[in-house]
């Protein structure tokens, strides 16, 4: 079997692959954060004077809020002042028109991610790619075909130019620059990030994609990501990020609203494989990160799927507001910690509108060290008649070190609606591992097969390349437990005096 | 002819001595049964040979088929021809019997130097050996052991036996937790496995019922870690009888 | 002040039967079981009716019960020949044991041929013939829990019931039919039904208990049931509470289960006013199998109380518990689950979930799953629902041609569905099937 090779070969690889960095001359605005630096952040874009307003609005309430203490992960104080707050790969004159001219140092970047700019070198068809290099878009793929349908498909900065009646509507109604610490801050000093808009009635005919790259070392990265899915509507869009292996942390406080009206469906797909730091907890992305979507309309839906494996910090909850009558929300998500990774992740599903739905199924995995928490809150409002919630979190144990933690909110204000909540947990034994061995299952084959067996429905939700992409992440994450889990076996197999894992 | 020969084992878990000094040997086309009261090392023995990691041995040999079966990994004994009908089956959510199986039936050829098996074969052995345990196709898109009960989990055990087709079989109290009806078709299993004169097995149990439906060839008693009778299966009646108190107060040989 | 004669009721009414009883057992061949229920008393007069304070009674009021006068049952020579018809079930091979207003009633009973190996033996009887089963486990068990008060108060006043004793490998083939029948009396009756089972190692046996009265008639049925399994023993439980609808129900069961042994219930309330349901397993050896299947079904004002209990005290055993209701008009129910992990009950695997009908708007149900685990490489989920007919379904048959009330119905029936087809009895599965029709589709099928 191909897809069993590949992953073993995968599994040899006990490092983060993608922690290189390139070497590209930058435009980066010097460390500290104030008004000015906002100012420049600005014009550097050559906003217009409403966007400037609202970044400063946004900074100005940034100043009177506080960092969040509640959640379950720790980290030192975050000076914010010490960042800096743009940084763009840099260009002789204006950006770049087309992809040609693209610096090719950074085309060659994402070529070693395996993410092709290039779009004779795309299979006709299959995703549209949307670069983001540290703070800004580098390039956006089929443009043109996407335009005929009339889909928007560009960066931020971009449609703050050429389409600034549909950002001026949209951005803020889902996450308002008030929202949180990390979304105000974000609201203020966001670089680039993706745009998109389907409009009425337009199926879009292929998987839409970001992909993210944080490159510089001390800078935070926030970009900004608006999807609208106009009536009728429908899209998929998948979002991967990475970034180099530094011994610093680094900040990633991004913002994504999806605004979907009557009868549109979006489904948002993430992978994201941040560098997590080293074994030691040294280094590694801080990923903050406000993502929301707005079921405005009727029988609308919006579907989240995330994988988690990287990032030192993850904390964020991909969630829903579900007004439209018969709106529908998902979360699917797979959070897989190792080592000294901390994630606190899981959803809000707010259910306004009459007979709405909603399903969540979260699977935390944790090794090492590291802790891993689902935080999740269901509200049905008094309106909201006849909906459903369907909740099911599982967690999973690799070592005794590690930690799993489950907080489910339910808030069911009306009692027409049907709220289910399951949730367990389990060691992966040595048991498991021993009966696979005992039917001729190698352990590595035993361990990838149980960990993707666990996150089968998970990973059944997403678009097909991403699954495959997906479960090998898994199994590079999971390769220092094998390893451990491993020597484990054959230190204890061994009889006394004939001692010899020393070779192994 | 030998298959298994097991000499002077000694084995610990956590520093307590659990078998202390079993010496059996069982030939091709002969079946086996150990009985014994709780505790006194059967499940030991069986993990044992089957190569689980917690048991540390301290003393004695293990020869399957002349090699020193001691020294293999629980994969490499299981691709060599031996199976271990667990005691508690394990649950694997989300791994469906029929990839599981599929997965331990190439390993096992690989092993031997064979190619993987054609997906049309592999469903019409699944299929022939689905039937003798009374399974239906719903079963191989099920997780393995999730949601089953008791009785279905040792089917299951028994179904893997015969897709896996091994040489030595050992089966820990496989016939625990079984109503009667499922008892006789696990016996039906066994005993379609043990027509085949290369073949042997080790049949743990607890119950002298079981012995009515796989008639062994020996009977030994386990007590505290060591084999204190053998016999043949009038040995089984003798102790459903008496129970194991008539054994236990014989004196045991001096420690020191 | 109050010129009517206030009622006895409640413990008053109780310490009155208890010195009734103590004449009439003080005498017989009971007199050396005298203590046990002394001593029961003494516990239940300490204890006292329980009330909404108590947390296990939180959710039921005994209000309406405590107003009531019972008397003692009497001996009834009422033919119930009639009420039995609809009771027992035809062309089905079955050992027949019926108590009627507490008393065994060897003319309903058929027990005539019972396979070796079996021992079925009224309580009462019992006493004389088989009194170290009787020392050794009669109230040995039951009452540790919730139910405590009325659970001493069976073990004080009971007058009869029923024990049964499996030997050692013995399957039983044909069930045992057990029915617990009440009639009517000119006042409000009293009852306390006493029920052992004793399956020993590697033995087979499927009960039905079925509790039932004549409608109309006020009474009180305190039943205790003890389960005692041997090693490897199976045992599949049916008990169908279908009181009169004023009737008082409250009923207590207490499995005890040996190592890989196996027990299956399904404990199905259907009638009283009040009905109280307490189940709880203690899992005290390996390999244990506990599968509970709860379903419940109230209309009127009806009000039904589960409280099950599974106590995980070794390693590898597993637990499955599902408990379903229906609530129609203003009733009420409740579903207060309780699993228990304890120390060193490593691999365990224990389900419980609590799914439930609100048929109307003015029903309400409360359901309450709870684990307390104390080890830590277990496998527990419960869950919890509480939910109203899907309104798309039932557009959705209608569209079909089918009519409103008739979709209804046959949307409730797939509800209990999942609980009735796990019956193997052939004739109570259909029994069920029939009132969930009579009930649900109002005639219409």
């Amino acid at each position: 079997m191909t897809s069993d090779t590949l992953m073993l070969e995968e599994l040899a690889q006990s490092e983060y692959k993608y922690g290189f960095s390139t070497d590209i001359e930058a435009d980066t605005v010097p460390p500290g954060l104030n008004e000015e630096v906002v100012r420049l952040i600005s014009a550097k874009k050559e906003e217009p004077e409403w966007m400037l307003e609202w970044r400063l609005k946004a900074y100005r309430h940034w100043l009177t809020m506080e960092e969040p203490q509640w959640q379950n992960v720790h980290y030192p104080p975050i000076d914010y002042q010490a960042a800096s707050y743009y940084s763009a790969p840099k260009q002789a004159g204006e950006g770049p028109k087309s992809l040609d001219e693209v610096d090719p140092k950074l085309l060659e970047t994402y070529e070693k991610l395996g993410i092709p700019l290039k779009e004779r070198e795309i299979l006709a068809g299959v995703v549209a790619v949307d670069a983001v290099f540290d703070s800004v878009s580098v390039g956006t793929t089929f443009k043109e075909t996407l335009a005929e349908k009339g889909i928007i498909f560009c960066s931020f900065s971009e449609a703050v130019k050429d389409h600034p009646d549909l950002v001026k509507k949209y951005m803020g109604s889902v996450v308002p620059y008030t929202d949180n610490f990390f979304a105000t801050l974000n609201s203020a000093v966001f670089s680039d990030g993706s745009f998109c808009y389907i409009p009425k009635g337009v199926k879009c005919p292929m998987e839409l994609s970001t992909y993210f790259r944080i490159n510089e070392a001390s800078t935070g990265q926030f970009e900004r990501t608006l999807l609208v899915a106009d009536e009728g509507a429908s899209v998929s869009y998948l979002e991967g990020c990475t970034a180099p292996m530094r011994d610093t942390n680094q900040l990633h406080a991004a913002v994504v609203e999806i605004v979907a009206l009557d009868d549109a469906q979006v489904k948002y797909s993430t992978v994201q494989n941040w560098y997590p730091g080293d074994e030691n907890g040294k280094g590694g992305i801080y990923n903050f990160v406000t993502k929301r979507g707005k079921c405005a309309g009727k029988n609308s839906k919006i579907s989240w799927t995330q994988v988690e494996t990287g990032s030192a910090i993850t904390w964020k909850y991909p969630s829903c507001i579900l007004m439209g009558d018969n709106s529908v929300g998902e979360f699917y998500s797979v959070a897989m910690t190792n080592n000294m990774q901390q994630a606190d992740t899981g959803t809000k599903m707010i259910h306004l509108g009459k007979n709405t739905r909603s399903t969540i199924i979260s699977k935390g995995i944790s090794a090492g060290k590291s802790q891993n928490t689902y935080r999740g809150l269901v509200k049905i409002g008094k309106k909201a008649t006849g909906s459903r919630n369907y909740s099911q979190c599982d967690s999973m144990l690799i070592g005794d070190k590690c930690g799993a933690h489950t907080f489910p909110y339910l808030e069911i204000n009306n009692k027409t609606s049907q709220v289910e909540h399951e949730a367990s947990t389990s060691k992966i034994g040595e048991d498991q591992i021993f009966y696979c061995n005992q039917r001729g299952i190698e352990t590595e084959d035993a361990v990838s097969m149980i960990v993707n067996g666990f996150c089968k429905e998970v990973f059944r939700e997403l678009p097909m390349e991403f699954a495959v992409e997906a479960q090998k992440l898994l199994d590079v994450s999971l390769e220092g437990s094998v390893v451990y889990i491993k020597r484990l076996s054959l230190r204890e197999n061994r009889i006394k005096g004939k001692n010899d894992y020393g070779n192994y | 002819m030998a298959i298994i020969e097991i000499k002077n084992l000694h084995a610990q878990i956590e520093g307590n001595e659990i078998l202390k000094g079993i010496n059996l040997t069982v030939n091709a086309g002969e079946t086996h049964a150990i009985m014994g009261p709780n505790g006194s090392g059967k499940s030991t023995l069986a993990s044992v040979l089957a190569g689980r990691e917690e048991y540390e041995i301290t003393e004695g040999e293990v020869l399957y088929h002349g090699k020193d079966l001691l020294d293999m990994d629980p994969n490499e004994r299981a691709c060599e021809g031996i199976f271990l009908a667990f005691q508690y089956p394990v649950e694997i959510p989300g791994v469906n019997n029929s990839y599981f199986l599929k997965t331990a039936v190439n390993a096992i050829r690989k092993h031997r130097g064979e190619e993987e098996i054609d997906p049309g074969d592999f469903l019409t052995l699944l299929r022939e050996k689905m039937k003798l345990v009374h399974m239906d196709d719903k079963f191989l898109s099920r997780s393995i052991n999730e949601g089953f009960s008791g009785g279905e989990k040792k089917r299951n055990e028994i179904f893997q036996m015969m897709v896996l087709d091994p040489t030595f079989a050992v089966l820990d109290e496989t016939d625990s937790g079984l109503d009667i009806d499922a008892l006789k078709i696990v016996a039906d299993g066994v005993n379609e496995f043990r027509k085949d004169p290369k073949k042997a097995a080790i049949v743990v149990t607890h119950y002298q019922r079981l012995l009515n439906y796989i008639v062994p060839d020996f009977v030994h008693v386990l007590v505290d870690g060591k084999i204190v009778q053998s016999g043949g299966k009038e040995l089984a009646f003798e102790l459903e009888d008496k129970g194991y108190g008539w054994i236990e107060i014989e004196p045991a040989p001096a420690h020191a | 002040m109050n010129q009517q004669i206030e009622p006895v009721t409640g413990r008053d009414l109780f310490r009155q039967h208890f010195e009734e009883v103590e004449d009439r057992f003080s005498s017989n061949g009971q007199s050396w079981f005298m203590n046990t229920r002394k001593a029961a008393f003494a516990r239940f007069t300490e204890l006292g009716i329980p009330t909404r304070k108590d947390e296990a009674w939180k959710h039921t009021s005994l209000n309406p019960f405590n107003e009531v006068e019972f008397r003692p049952s009497d001996v009834s020579d009422v033919d119930s020949k009639a009420l039995l018809e609809g009771i027992v079930f035809h062309n089905w091979k079955a050992h027949r044991v019926v108590f009627q207003d507490g008393q065994y009633s060897e003319g309903n009973s058929a027990i005539n041929n019972l396979p070796k190996g079996l021992t079925i033996v009224s309580l009462k009887e019992a006493f004389s013939t088989h009194r170290e089963v009787i020392e050794e486990h009669l109230a040995s068990y039951a009452g540790e829990d919730e139910n405590e008060a009325f659970v001493a108060l069976n073990t004080a006043l009971h007058e009869d019931g029923l024990l049964v004793m499996v030997e050692k490998g013995v399957v039983v083939e044909d069930p045992i039919h057990l029915i617990y029948l009440t009639t009517s009396h000119a006042h409000p009756s009293s009852t306390h039904p006493r029920t052992l089972v004793i399956a020993e190692e590697g033995s087979q046996l499927t009960l039905i208990e079925r509790y039932a009265g004549e409608e109309g008639s006020v009474y009180f049925t305190n039943a205790v049931s003890e389960i005692v399994l041997g090693e490897n023993a199976h045992f599949d439980h049916y008990r169908l509470q279908d009181e009169s609808p004023q009737s008082f129900h409250i009923g207590t069961v207490q499995i005890e289960q040996g190592r890989n042994s196996r027990y299956r219930t399904h404990a199905i309330s259907i009638g009283s006013r009040i009905g109280r349901n307490g189940i709880a397993a203690h899992l005290d050896g390996e390999g244990i199998e506990c599968v509970m299947n709860g379903l419940f079904l109230t209309q009127d004002d009806q009000h039904i109380d589960n409280h099950t209990r599974v106590i995980h005290a070794q390693p590898h055993c597993y637990s499955h518990e599902v408990f379903k209701g229906i609530l129609d008009d203003h009733s009420s129910g409740a579903f207060t689950g309780r699993i228990i992990v304890k120390e060193g009950a490593q691999k365990t695997d224990a389900i419980q979930s609590s799914k439930n009908l609100l048929l109307s708007d003015d029903a309400t149900i409360s359901p309450d799953p709870q684990l307390e685990i104390f080890a830590d490489d277990v496998k527990c989920t419960h869950g919890a629902t509480i939910g109203q007919l899907d309104t798309d379904a039932i557009f959705y048959l209608r569209a079909r041609g089918i009519d409103e009330q008739s979709a209804r119905g046959l949307l409730t029936f797939a509800f209990a569905n999942e609980i009735i087809e796990q019956i193997k009895i052939e004739p109570l599965r259909d029994y069920l099937e029939a009132i969930i029709a009579r009930r649900y589709r109002k005639g219409a099928l």
